[in-house]
Order: structure tokens, then sequence, then C-alpha cells
């Protein structure tokens, strides 16, 4: 993907942990040097400011408004494969010192590493900087009220309307004692649209939204309140007339952008470093050989402009890039954080994350999708004798172990002799993630990231992540319904 | 305790009196502070070792207006005199953004109330008795017990120890002021289990409570740890079939909690859940009671032989709205006999709230039950695989595939074959589904295996005519 700088403003953003929370990099080494003190060999600050809003409408009625803000520093400690973590809300330098102290004792000796200068990471600009104002609170307003309307305009059957939009901006600072120095701004946002709708028989519910690392001038645009409410509306009312999913292993087709979840828990996971590292993960000793058909190429790009997975700098410091996973069926590569890549001996593919100051980083995805193929998505669907075609899926999980995982279609249909057929209720999906791949036999020229909606949860820790794919067939997957 | 003395109850109060200075009808502020001492061992070896604490404060206010209140909230880290204005400030700048909602607004002044703290043995003044090197031990003992138990077993994904304790506080401008501290510590292991196939599977278990006196031996978790794993290994998929599914307690415990999730007021005055319009209605079978039960405190039998009281892991004084807990039978014999309401939720539906206020920092407070059980059968696990002439037991669950509105419900699921009253061979990668609405009226059996190991308590069910999707 080509590097973009539509951001063209150089920014300073360390200059809000400087000037108004009072760092200066003296004491930021004073706090390293204590982290330091009983021998670790590696150690690093990650501060953290974020705040957020979220506003909420609900039976028309703007029900919730609510503001946060958070703000912290956590301080780690490496001694061999040993972390040493402490954090603090309180950045008096007496506490952040504290803190340091108490990471520091995972290790226990005399300090052996010495704290090189600080060398500021370059970082690309591909997210805006927006602050929230009052100006801006009216047009979030106005952007959840034309949501709500738009959704009890699409159908009478629409009965319930929930909208809303939620934003934070996060910044960070990130100071180790290798000379790593980064910092960033980080705008995130999200609509959201959930409706019920009833007839005579049946209740259903339907939701959609979309967003990323954007401005509010991005609902301006295609992505527009209409065009998320006109989704969960139409979803919904698609699902009053749904019939029971098929069970058992069939063909399935998946749609394009969302459906990528399935490259999420099918190998995003298991190629983290840290589960490959401990040998607990299904694709552990799996690289160079064939775990997916030589249709399937899969990365993970942490370098799309405006993307909800997207980062300028993990938080680790380090710049993300575009990492192959899959190519051509081949697994090439896993994703590293500072502590996996030494331990491995293997480059650091910036994927660093962490939830919040109070937790430690670990390798994780950012933006994880398939690279387009050749197929035509309306001869991939008339390819199939008897298949399910899902287009949109709920959540998904995996046990990183065995390589088993699932993801829930919400909105599905039978295909019958080549033919899109009735809409069928939501049905969980199966497979084993080094297989199921294998069996994807064709493979569309119609790419598309999903909206920006995703949330990838880790040992308890929540990162904003993207995913995608083109229209996929694959020849056999469990489908778990309750029609024969 | 003295709820009017500590700082945190100090700085709660202050935000509320200074947003009712700045014109709020009525405030609300609740505020948090915990320390946790976490670690991580693997391979025998500390993988990872957290110390710390945080504090932080969640302001709600409202505004009357006419035909009803306008409100707000707003939650802040930052415990300065001037965090507390900003708190206060943004509160009252953003409540006049909102709309008008009749039913907004703290409760009564009648409707407050709290149970007696220390009566609820929420928290253990032992809770730091054992040292950390001695907690690191703890979990290091957990995993080597596990990894002692079969050669099959070489590899881990760790053990853990993890202790908190935290302090609670509430106060608004209707006069309710409450607090109380909870302390918790527990430890688990995952050790996985590897066959000459190469296919590997964890296993994980678990103890928990409020002192270090009450928790379970680590060699006996590590073991149990370990069996869970073994179990699984040598598994295969099954032909799609529709047969009869047994959920032994760690599964039918978020199976039943299902039932608790449809009675919830938000969802029912929104008509997102499948027992809307239900309540007093026939919604399961006549062998089914649940209760939610935010009050419970537990007899504990210590080695020596003396009894030790500990509160419940959902028990609390009072809920998010500053109402008292209480026992609530949500389903009396298949009966929806009440549905869990917070304030708001009881005013929508015309009833009364029955204190299932959840309350986090931020935010406006949402539903949540305190402890729940079903209530137990005579059957023992044996007794009911025994009746089961084909059919699975399922050891786990994925997904996130249960629809509450319309009660579909698809899984992924690992589990054991049963054929003829016997387990035999482990099975992965199948799907079970079918409709809440008609499972919860075809549980064929309960188990007396009632026990308390967090919150909720399920025993065995056993339930007949699910589909499982498989080969």
């Amino acid at each position: 993907m080509a590097e973009l700088n539509p951001f063209a403003i150089p920014y300073d953003h360390k200059r809000y942990f400087f000037e108004t929370l009072g760092l200066s990099e003296r004491l930021l080494e004073r706090c390293l040097g204590e982290a330091l003190s009983a021998g670790g060999d590696f150690a690093d600050l990650y501060f953290e400011a974020v705040t957020s809003t979220s506003l909420g409408m609900d039976e028309g009625i703007v029900k919730t408004a609510a503001q946060g803000v958070s703000v912290g520093c956590g301080v780690r400690v490496l001694s061999g494969e040993r972390t040493g973590f402490a954090y603090t809300d309180d950045l008096s330098a007496e506490r952040l010192l504290k803190a340091a102290r108490t990471a520091a004792l995972i290790a226990s000796g005399p300090q052996t590493t010495r704290i090189a200068g600080f060398q500021q990471t370059h970082t690309p600009q591909l997210y805006p900087i927006a602050g929230s104002s009052d100006a801006e609170i009216s047009a979030k307003l106005e952007l959840i009220a034309r949501a709500d309307r738009a959704a009890r305009a699409f159908d009478p059957r629409i009965v319930q309307v929930r909208a809303g939009l939620s934003d934070e901006l996060r910044r960070i600072l990130v100071a180790a004692s290798d000379g790593t120095f980064a910092s960033d701004t980080q705008p995130l946002a999200r609509l959201n649209v959930a409706v019920i709708a009833k007839d005579e028989h049946n209740t259903a519910r339907g939701s959609s939204g979309g967003g990323g690392r954007v401005t509010l001038d991005f609902f301006t645009g295609s992505k527009s309140p209409e065009h998320f409410a006109a989704e969960a509306a139409r979803t919904a009312v698609l699902q009053l007339g749904a019939v029971a999913a098929p069970a058992g292993e069939m063909e399935v087709v998946l749609g394009p952008g969302w459906p990528g979840v399935l490259l999420h828990e099918a190998v995003g996971h298991g190629l983290e470093a840290d589960f490959n590292r401990k040998k607990t993960s299904a694709f552990a000793g799996l690289i160079g050989q064939q775990v997916a058909s030589s249709k399937v190429t899969v990365v993970d790009n942490g370098r799309m402009p405006g993307r909800r997975g997207s980062l300028n700098v993990d938080d680790e410091g380090n710049p993300t890039q575009e990492t192959v996973l899959i190519e051509n069926g081949i697994l090439r590569g896993y994703l590293s954080d500072k502590l996996s890549a030494r331990l491995m001996n293997m480059p650091n593919t910036g994927s660093g994350r962490r939830e919040s100051y109070q937790a430690i980083p670990m390798p994780r995805m950012t933006n994880t999708y398939m690279l387009a193929g050749e197929d035509d998505p309306g001869d991939i669907i008339r390819s199939v004798k008897r298949g399910l075609y899902a287009v949109n899926f709920g959540g998904g999980q995996v046990d990183i172990t065995n390589g088993k995982f699932v993801f829930s279609a919400s909105e599905a249909y039978l295909i019958e002799d080549g033919k899109v057929t009735a809409p069928v209720k939501g049905a969980t999906l199966i497979g084993n993630g080094p297989e199921s791949l294998k069996y994807v036999s064709m493979v569309g020229n119609d790419l598309a990231l999903d909206e920006g909606i995703g949330t990838c949860g880790k040992n308890g820790q929540s990162v904003p992540v993207g995913v995608g794919m083109p229209t996929v067939k694959l020849d056999r997957m469990t489908v778990g319904g309750t029609a024969r | 305790m003295n709820t009017a003395q500590t700082e945190l109850t100090d700085l709660a109060a202050q935000a509320v009196e200074m947003a009712r200075r700045a014109g709020a009808t009525d405030a609300e502020a609740v505020a948090f502070e915990g320390d946790e001492f976490s670690v991580h061992v693997r391979m025998g070896e500390v993988d990872e070792l957290t110390e710390s604490g945080s504090r932080a404060i969640g302001l709600r206010v409202f505004f009357a207006a006419e035909g009803g209140q306008r409100t707000a909230n707003t939650s802040s880290s930052e415990l300065s005199q001037d965090g507390i204005a900003r708190l206060v400030s943004g509160a009252v700048e953003l409540a006049k953004v909102t709309g008008v909602d009749p039913f907004a607004g703290l409760p009564e002044r009648e409707a407050f109330g709290s149970l007696a703290v220390d009566e609820l043995a929420l928290y253990f003044e032992d809770i730091d008795s054992v040292p950390p090197q001695e907690r690191i031990e703890i979990a290091k003992r957990c995993e080597a017990a596990a990894m002692a138990v079969d050669t099959r077993i070489q590899n881990s994904r760790g053990a853990g120890f993890d202790l908190s304790t935290s302090r609670r506080v509430m106060v608004n401008s209707r006069g309710f002021a409450g607090e109380y501290r909870r302390s918790y510590c527990g430890f688990s292991a995952t050790p996985i289990a590897q066959d000459a196939s190469g296919t590997m599977q964890t296993g994980s278990w678990y103890s928990s409570a409020r002192t270090p006196r009450l928790l379970e031996s680590p060699e006996e978790i590590g073991r149990i740890a370990a069996q869970r794993a073994l179990r699984k290994l040598g598994a295969r998929r099954v032909p799609t079939c529709q047969c009869t599914v047994v959920f032994p307690p760690d599964v039918s415990r978020g199976l039943m909690a299902n039932l608790l999730h449809a009675a919830d007021g938000d969802a029912i005055y929104r008509n997102a859940s499948m027992f809307a319009g239900k309540l007093g209605e026939q919604v399961a079978g006549e062998n089914i009671t649940l209760v939610d039960d935010g009050t419970m405190v537990f007899d504990h039998v210590l080695p020596d032989g003396s009894t030790l009281r500990a509160g419940g892991f959902g028990t609390s004084p009072f809920d998010g709205d500053g109402l008292a807990t209480r026992r609530t039978v949500v389903v009396e014999r298949g009966v929806l006999k009440e549905l869990l309401l917070n304030t708001y939720t009881g005013r929508k539906l015309n009833m009364k709230s029955n204190g299932k206020a959840a309350r986090g920092l931020a935010g406006a407070p949402g539903i949540g039950g305190g402890n729940y059980f079903l209530e137990p059968g005579e059957l023992t696990q044996e007794q009911i695989v025994g009746d089961v002439k084909r059919g699975l037991y399922v050891l786990s669950t994925m997904g996130f595939g249960v629809n509450l509105v319309t009660g579909d419900y698809s899984q992924g699921a690992s589990g054991l074959w049963i054929e003829d009253g016997e387990l035999t061979h482990a099975v992965e990668e199948i799907t079970i589904a079918g409709n809440l609405k008609e499972m919860f009226r075809n549980v064929s059996a309960i188990g007396n295996d009632l026990e308390f190991r967090g919150a909720g308590a399920v025993p065995t069910v056993r339930i007949e005519g699910m589909t499982v999707a498989g080969s």
C-alpha cells in the first residue's frame, strides 16, 4: 500500500506531556535509571492521556452524554524473559519514581544497563488531530439525530432506534532505555446505530456502524448517518423473514469487508509472536509451510491512513509497518514486539500494543486483510450448488492453542444452484486455523476493508483493529444452524 | 466502618456539592480506589509481575426541566482540586445538550438503603497475609502439579496469582452516602497437553476467595487443570445430528445466565428480549427456578473445623443507584416472576426497581445482578449422563452466537461424545444450536452439583433435541 501523507502539518505530540503535564527529559531519564537500578536489561515509560466523549440518542431523546479523562504512566522493566510492571495515575516525580522502583524489582542485582540518549522516532501522519470542542458537540448531536430519523423513516416496522457517537483523543509518549523516544496523538471516532424491527409474528435486531482515526468530516461523505441507519434497519427487517440456518459442512462464500474477521481469528491471533515464542500456538513451527491455498495472501498493515487499526507508532514507540503473514498460502512471518523480537531473534514488526497505561504491551494486530484475487464475485456465487453466503458477522473467537475458531454470521443467505435465495437466521461458523484456509478455492477481485467497528480482546486487553477481505469461497466449512 | 471519614468519600461529597452549587438539581458521585498485585509464571519461572494502585471518580448530574430531567456523566482519574473542578464543569456543560427525559432522575429518598456492610464479610484484613514471594510460589506449585500429572503435558500457558483490594464510595444529593471495601485473591493454571498427533489442548482451573484462608490447594487445582486438558486429547468431529446435550456446571452457568439477560429490564422495555411482555408467563420448564441474590454470605468450614463467613463475589450492600441489594426469584417453576430492574427501567415499565443497578464510573447505571443460581435437582452427574443413549457432554463453548431478541442459539463447542450412557471420545470443531425459548423448556434433568466458584452457580443441566453440526 502506498504511503500517503494527507495531513501535512507537522505536529509536536510531546508538547502536551512536557508543557501541560510537566514532564521533562531529565525526569524521564531519572525514572528509567530507577527502573534499571536492580539490574533489568530494558525499561520503558509509557505515558498516556485519553479524553473521551460519547453521546447517545435513544427513543428520539439525547439520553446519554458522557465525558471521561484518564491520565497515567506505566513503567515496565524487562530482565531476560521476565517483565516487571507498575503504573500510576499520579504523574508527580515522587509517584513516577516509586512506580519505577516497584517495576525494577523483577530483577535483582546491580545496575548493568546504561540508558541510551533519546532518539526521536520519525512518525508518519496517518490521521488528523482534532480535539473536542463545543462546536463539535452540536455537530455530533446532529449526526446522531440524522441517524435516528433515517432509521425510523426506513420502514414502519422499525420500533426502536439507538444511535450513538463515541470519540476519543489518545496522547501517548514512550521513552525507553534503548533510546526510543516517540509520541503520538491518536483520534478515534465511531458512529453506531442499533434498531429493533417488529411485525405481527417476529422481532429482530439490526446494527451498523463505522468510523476510524478520523474527524467528524468522515461522516459527511458516503459514510453518512443515513448510510449506517439504513444498513441497521435493512438488516433488522430482513431478519424478520429469515429461515433457520443450515447445519453441517458445506460450501461457504464470505462477502467482502467485515467477514475478514475470519482472518483475524483463523490466522491472525495464532501468528502473534508471544504464543509462538512459547510454542502455545497451533501455528508454532509452521513458518515456510503451506497453511492456506495458494490463492491466499494475508497482510497486517498498521499504516493505512485514517483506519481504525492504524497507528503512527506502536505502544513501544516503534513505527508500524505492513507485514506479510501469509504469501500465496505459505506462512511467512509473525507479529512481534520488542520482547519477542529479541528473544526469538527476529525483526520487530511494530506490533507492540496495550489497552492503556495500566497494561503490559504484547504483540497485536492492526488492520488484517487478504489481498484481492482475480475472480468475479458473481462467478463465485454461481459456482456454488448448495451453500451459505455470509455477508456480515458479529464477533469471533479463537482457541490459539488448538487452532479452533468461530465467527457468528449476522446476515447470511442460502445459495441454491448458483443463486442467492432466502435470508437465514444468525449462525456460528467453526473451523480450524491452520486448515480452513486450505479450502479457499476462489478469491474475488473486490477487496474491501470493514467500516471501522472492530475491537479485539486478548488477555483482557481491548484494542481497536481493522479487518478486510474480498469475496472468498471456502469449499468446506461447518455451519452451526438447526435446519437439515 | 465510619463511612464519612475516608478521603474518597470527601472527594465524592465535594463533587456532589460543587455540582449542586453549579445549578444541578441533583448529583451523584461514585469513587473507586484499588490496589492490585498480579504475578504470572510459566514453566517454573516468573513471567510477569505487576503491582500498582489507581483511583478514579465518576459524576452524574441532573437538571430539572419542563416534563423531566436532563442528565450527563463525567469520569476522571485526576483527583486534584483542578481535576474535580473540571469533572463538575464538564458534566454541567454536557447536561445542557441532552434531552429532557421524563424518566430520568435519582431514586426517591425513601428508596435508598444499604445492607450492613460489616455483616457481608466482603473485606478481610488478612488479604495481605501471604507475602509476595509466597504468592509466586503458589502459582509455581499449581503449574508444577499440573505438569507432573502426565507425560503428555510438557508445555504450559502458565499459572497466575492475583490479589486485589478495592474501596467503592457513592454519595448523592438526596442524602445517600455509602462505602464498602472488598478483597479478592485467586490463582489458576493452564497446562497444555499434546498427543502423538501433535495436537495441543489447554485445560484451566482456578481457586478464588475473599481471603487466602479460603483458597484451595494449589496442587489439587493444578491436577484438575491437567485433567481438563488431557480429556480433550484425541478429539474428532462427529456427523451432524440431533441429540441430547449435557452442560456441566462450568458451562451451564453461562447458558442459564441467558435467562437473566433476557429478563433485563432495559432489554424488556426496548422490545430487545424474547421475554418482552412475558412477565407472569411460563418461559421455561417447571423444573427451572432461577434466583438473583446480591445479599449472599456463605459459611465456609475451615480445615480446623471452625466456620468462616465470607460474602459472595456478587454480593454488595447497595446497588448502582444506592438501593439496598436483595434476593429476587426471577424464574419460579418456569414462570417469569420478576425482571431485573434499576431505577430508570423500573420507571419506564411503571414498576419499582428491585436493586439491580450496575454502575461503573463512566456512564449511566445499567442492569446487573448479584450472585445467581439455578435451584439444584436430585440427580448426580453420572445419573444424568447414564440416561443418555447418544449425545454430547460439553467441555467448552465459543463465540457470540446468542441472540436474546429471537432466542436463537448457535455456539462453537468441544466436548465428550456420549454413547449408551458412557463418556467416550473427545469431540471438537462442532457447533451446538437451538432456540433458548425451547431449550429452557427442554431441560430433562438438573444435577445436585450446585457449587459457587464465582458469582453464579448452576448445576449440571441436560437439554433434549439440540442440533450438533459437524462433519
